[in-house]
C-alpha cells in the first residue's frame, strides 16, 4: 500500500535531464540495444575484473545502482513494475547476484596477482584445521537465523500475490510464466516452443552435467582464480549473465502487451502495433536475392526433384547453412582456434561440446540475424512442424 | 547462584539428560568432538574442517541456506496443507481463507517469497560451485547431483505456482506446460510427432502427448490441479530429499569443501 502511494504521489518531475535520461533509457529497451549493451557490460567487466573488484570502485558502483533505482522508483511506471510481489525476487537475485559475483572475482583477481608472484593462495594452508563445533555450526546457524528473520521480515512486509480467481476464458495480456523460466519465454521471439521450450532447457541441463567432464583443465580447483581457467569462465559467465539473467530481466521488466517492448519509464499501452513482418532463409534465397540480382527466376520452388519432396528444396539453403554451422564450423574450429581444447579432450568430448555449444551460441546468432534483417527462420518445414 | 547452579548440576547429572547427551558440555576437543559425533543431525559434518572452506567469502553458505530453505518449505507446505484442498472449487477460497481466518497468517507469504530465495541461492550455489572449480575431480558425480537438484527445484516452485488457482497461476502454468506440446516426438505439435502413425491414426494426438500426461487434460483443468499438488507435496519432496541425502553424503566421501589440493 505504501508502493502505492509511491507510485500515485510521487511522479518525478519530467524535465531536463531527468526526462532525458528517461528518453534515452526508453529508447534502449529494445533487445537489439539492451542485450548488446548488456553483453559489452558484461565482457568489459570480465575484462576489467582486477580493476573494478577493488573493493572503492566496487562499492563506487554499487552506490551508483542503488542511485540509479531509487532514482527510477520516483518514476510511477518503473516502480509499479519492481514492486509487482512476483517481481521483487528478481531485484533480490540481481544484488545477490552481484555482491557474490563480486566476492568470487575479488578474490579471484587477488588469487590470480599471488600466483603470479609465486605466493600462497588465500585457501592455501592445508594444515589448519578447525573444530566443526564451534566453528562452523555458529556460523551455520548464524545463516539461519538472519535468513529466517529475513523471511519473516519479508514475509510481513510484502503480501503474496492474489489474483481474480482462475478463468480459461480470460486470457491476460501479456501471459508470463514464473519469472525464472521468463529467459525462456522470452527466446519463443527467436525460436519455436519446441527448442525454447524444450530443446534448450534440456541442453542447458545435459551441459551442466556434462561440465565436470568436458572441462579437463587440472588447474584451479576448490579456489578462486580466473586466469587458471579463462575459456569455462567466459563460456560460463556469457550464458549465464547474458542468456539467463539479463533475458529474465528483459521478460519481466520490458515486456509488457502482446509481447511488445516498454521501456522501464513507459506506461504499458495494450494498444501499440504489433511488430513487423520477418522473412525466412528461404524467402532470401528463392526470392529476395533473385529479385535483387536477377541470377535466377524468383519464387519459391513448388515441385520436388525424383524423390526428394518440394519442401526439401525450398529450405536447401537454410540447410545447408545450419549443416555448416553444426557440423563443418566445428571442424574448422577444431583445426584453428579450438586445436588446443580438441587437443586436450578429444573426439568425442569434443563432439558432446560443440554440441552445447552450437545450441548455446546459436541463440545470439539468431537474435543478432533477426535484429539485422527480420530473420524468421532457418529452416520452415512446417509439414514436420521443424523450423528452426 | 548457587541455587541455579545446584538445579543446573541436579538436571545435567541427572539419567534422563545423560541418556540424551553422551558427553559434557562442549568446552575442550574431546567434548567438541563428541558433539558432532553422537549428534545424527550434526554428524553430517566431519569433526574438523579445512580453516579456508569455511570462510563466509569461500561457500557464501548458499548450500546451506538452500537446505534451510527447503526445511522452511516443508514445515510451512506441511502446514499449509491442513487449510488448503486441491479441488477447483475450493481452491481458491481456501487461499483467501488463509488470508483472513488464520491467526498470524504469514504462512503462504513465508512459503512463496521462501520458495523464490530458495531458486536464487541454489543458482548461486551453484555460481560458487563453478567458479571455485569444486566441480573438477572428485567431485564430478556430486555436481551432477546438484544439478538435478536445482532442476528439480525448479520444478517444486513451477508445480506450487499453480495452486492458489488464481489468474496468476493458471496462466503461468498454461504458458509453461504449452511448451510440452511441441517436444519432439513425444508433443502433438513437436517435429516429427506425424512420423508416430499407425496406418493412418496418430500416435500422439491433443490426448496422448506429453502436454497430457502433465495436465491431466489438455487444458489446465481440475486434473491438472490435483496432479500438480500430488508432485508439489509429495512425489518431488521425496525425490529431492533423497538427492539430498546422496549430495550431503558425497560431499564427505569426495572430501568435504574443496580447498587447493
Amino acid at each position: 500500500m505504501m508502493f502505492d502511494m509511491l507510485a500515485s504521489g510521487g511522479g518525478a518531475p519530467s524535465t531536463g535531464l531527468s526526462a532525458m535520461i528517461k528518453d534515452v533509457l526508453n529508447a534502449s529497451s529494445v533487445p537489439e540495444i539492451f542485450v548488446p549493451i548488456m553483453t559489452v557490460l558484461t565482457i568489459v567487466l570480465l575484462l576489467t575484473y582486477r580493476t573494478w573488484t577493488k573493493p572503492k570502485i566496487a562499492a563506487g558502483l554499487a552506490l551508483l545502482f542503488v542511485a540509479f533505482y531509487m532514482w527510477s522508483a520516483t518514476d510511477p511506471n518503473f516502480l509499479k513494475i519492481i514492486v509487482k510481489p512476483d517481481n521483487v525476487p528478481i531485484t533480490i537475485m540481481l544484488v545477490a547476484t552481484a555482491l557474490v559475483t563480486w566476492v568470487a572475482f575479488r578474490q579471484a583477481a587477488i588469487n590470480d596477482q599471488r600466483l603470479e608472484r609465486g605466493e600462497p593462495l588465500i585457501e592455501s594452508g592445508a594444515d589448519d584445521k578447525v573444530l566443526v563445533w564451534p566453528d562452523l555450526v555458529y556460523t551455520e546457524l548464524i545463516c539461519l537465523v538472519l535468513c529466517s528473520v529475513v523471511l519473516v521480515v519479508w514475509a510481513i512486509l510484502l503480501k503474496a500475490p492474489l489474483e481474480p480467481p482462475a478463468n480459461p476464458t480470460n486470457i491476460p495480456n501479456p501471459s508470463k510464466a514464473p519469472w525464472y523460466f521468463l529467459g525462456l519465454q522470452e527466446l519463443l521471439v527467436y525460436f519455436d516452443p519446441w527448442i525454447a521450450g524444450v530443446l534448450l532447457p534440456t541442453f542447458i541441463v545435459i551441459g551442466l552435467l556434462a561440465l565436470p567432464y568436458l572441462d579437463k583443465n587440472p588447474l584451479g580447483n576448490g579456489y578462486y582464480t580466473f586466469k587458471q581457467r579463462k575459456f569455462v569462465i567466459w563460456m560460463y559467465m556469457f550464458g549465464w549473465v547474458v542468456l539467463w539473467i539479463v533475458l529474465i530481466v528483459l521478460g519481466t521488466f520490458l515486456r509488457g502487451p502482446n509481447w511488445n517492448i516498454f521501456g522501464p519509464y513507459e506506461a504499458w499501452d495494450p494498444h501499440r502495433p504489433a511488430a513487423l513482418l520477418n522473412i525466412n532463409v528461404s524467402d532470401v534465397f528463392w526470392v529476395v536475392l533473385p529479385e535483387k540480382t536477377g541470377l535466377w527466376k524468383p519464387g519459391l520452388p513448388t515441385e520436388g526433384i525424383g524423390p526428394i519432396p518440394a519442401f526439401i528444396i525450398r529450405e536447401a539453403p537454410g540447410l545447408v547453412l545450419l549443416g555448416g554451422y553444426f557440423f563443418v564450423l566445428p571442424v574448422v574450429l577444431a583445426s584453428t582456434i579450438f586445436r588446443k581444447i580438441y587437443r586436450d579432450i578429444g573426439f568425442i568430448r569434443y563432439v558432446i561440446f560443440w554440441t552445447i555449444m552450437s545450441w548455446m551460441f546459436i541463440v545470439p546468432v539468431k537474435m543478432v540475424l533477426r535484429w539485422l534483417f527480420n530473420l524468421k527462420y532457418f529452416v520452415s518445414i512446417t509439414e514436420w512442424f521443424l523450423n528452426i | 547462584m548457587s541455587v541455579f547452579g545446584n538445579i543446573g548440576k541436579y538436571i545435567t547429572e541427572s539419567q534422563v539428560w545423560g541418556s540424551v547427551f553422551r558427553h559434557g558440555i562442549p568446552r575442550d576437543r574431546r567434548t567438541r568432538a563428541m558433539a558432532v559425533l553422537s549428534n545424527v543431525f550434526l554428524h553430517l559434518h566431519p569433526v574438523a574442517v579445512r580453516k579456508s572452506g569455511i570462510r563466509l567469502s569461500f561457500t557464501w553458505c548458499m548450500g546451506g541456506l538452500t537446505f534451510f530453505l527447503f526445511l522452511a518449505e516443508t514445515i510451512t507446505g506441511v502446514l499449509l496443507m491442513f487449510y488448503y484442498r486441491p479441488v477447483v472449487e475450493y481452491a481458491y477460497g481456501d487461499i483467501i481463507s488463509l488470508r483472513s481466518h488464520v491467526t498470524l497468517g504469514l504462512l503462504r507469504e513465508i512459503h512463496r517469497w521462501g520458495a523464490h530465495a530458495m531458486v536464487i541461492a541454489i543458482w548461486l550455489h551453484m555460481l560458487r560451485v563453478f567458479l571455485t572449480g569444486s566441480y573438477k575431480p572428485p567431485r564430478e558425480f556430486n555436481w551432477g547431483v546438484g544439478v538435478i537438484l536445482l532442476v528439480l527445484t525448479l520444478l517444486l516452485s513451477f508445480t506450487g505456482y499453480l495452486l492458489p488457482w488464481d489468474q496468476l497461476a493458471i496462466w503461468a502454468i498454461t504458458v509453461g506446460s504449452n511448451m510440452a506440446r511441441a517436444t519432439p516426438f513425444l508433443g502433438h505439435e513437436g517435429p516429427g510427432a506425424q512420423l508416430l502413425m499407425i496406418g493412418d491414426v496418430p500416435l500422439m494426438h491433443a490426448g496422448s502427448d506429453a502436454r497430457f500426461l502433465l495436465l491431466a487434460g489438455t487444458s489446465v483443468g481440475p486434473n491438472a490441479l490435483l496432479r500438480f499438488y500430488v508432485l508439489h507435496c509429495i512425489f518431488i519432496p521425496l525425490v529431492v530429499l533423497v538427492l539430498i541425502a546422496v549430495h550431503f553424503w558425497r560431499i564427505r566421501k569426495d572430501g568435504g569443501i574443496s580447498g587447493p589440493l
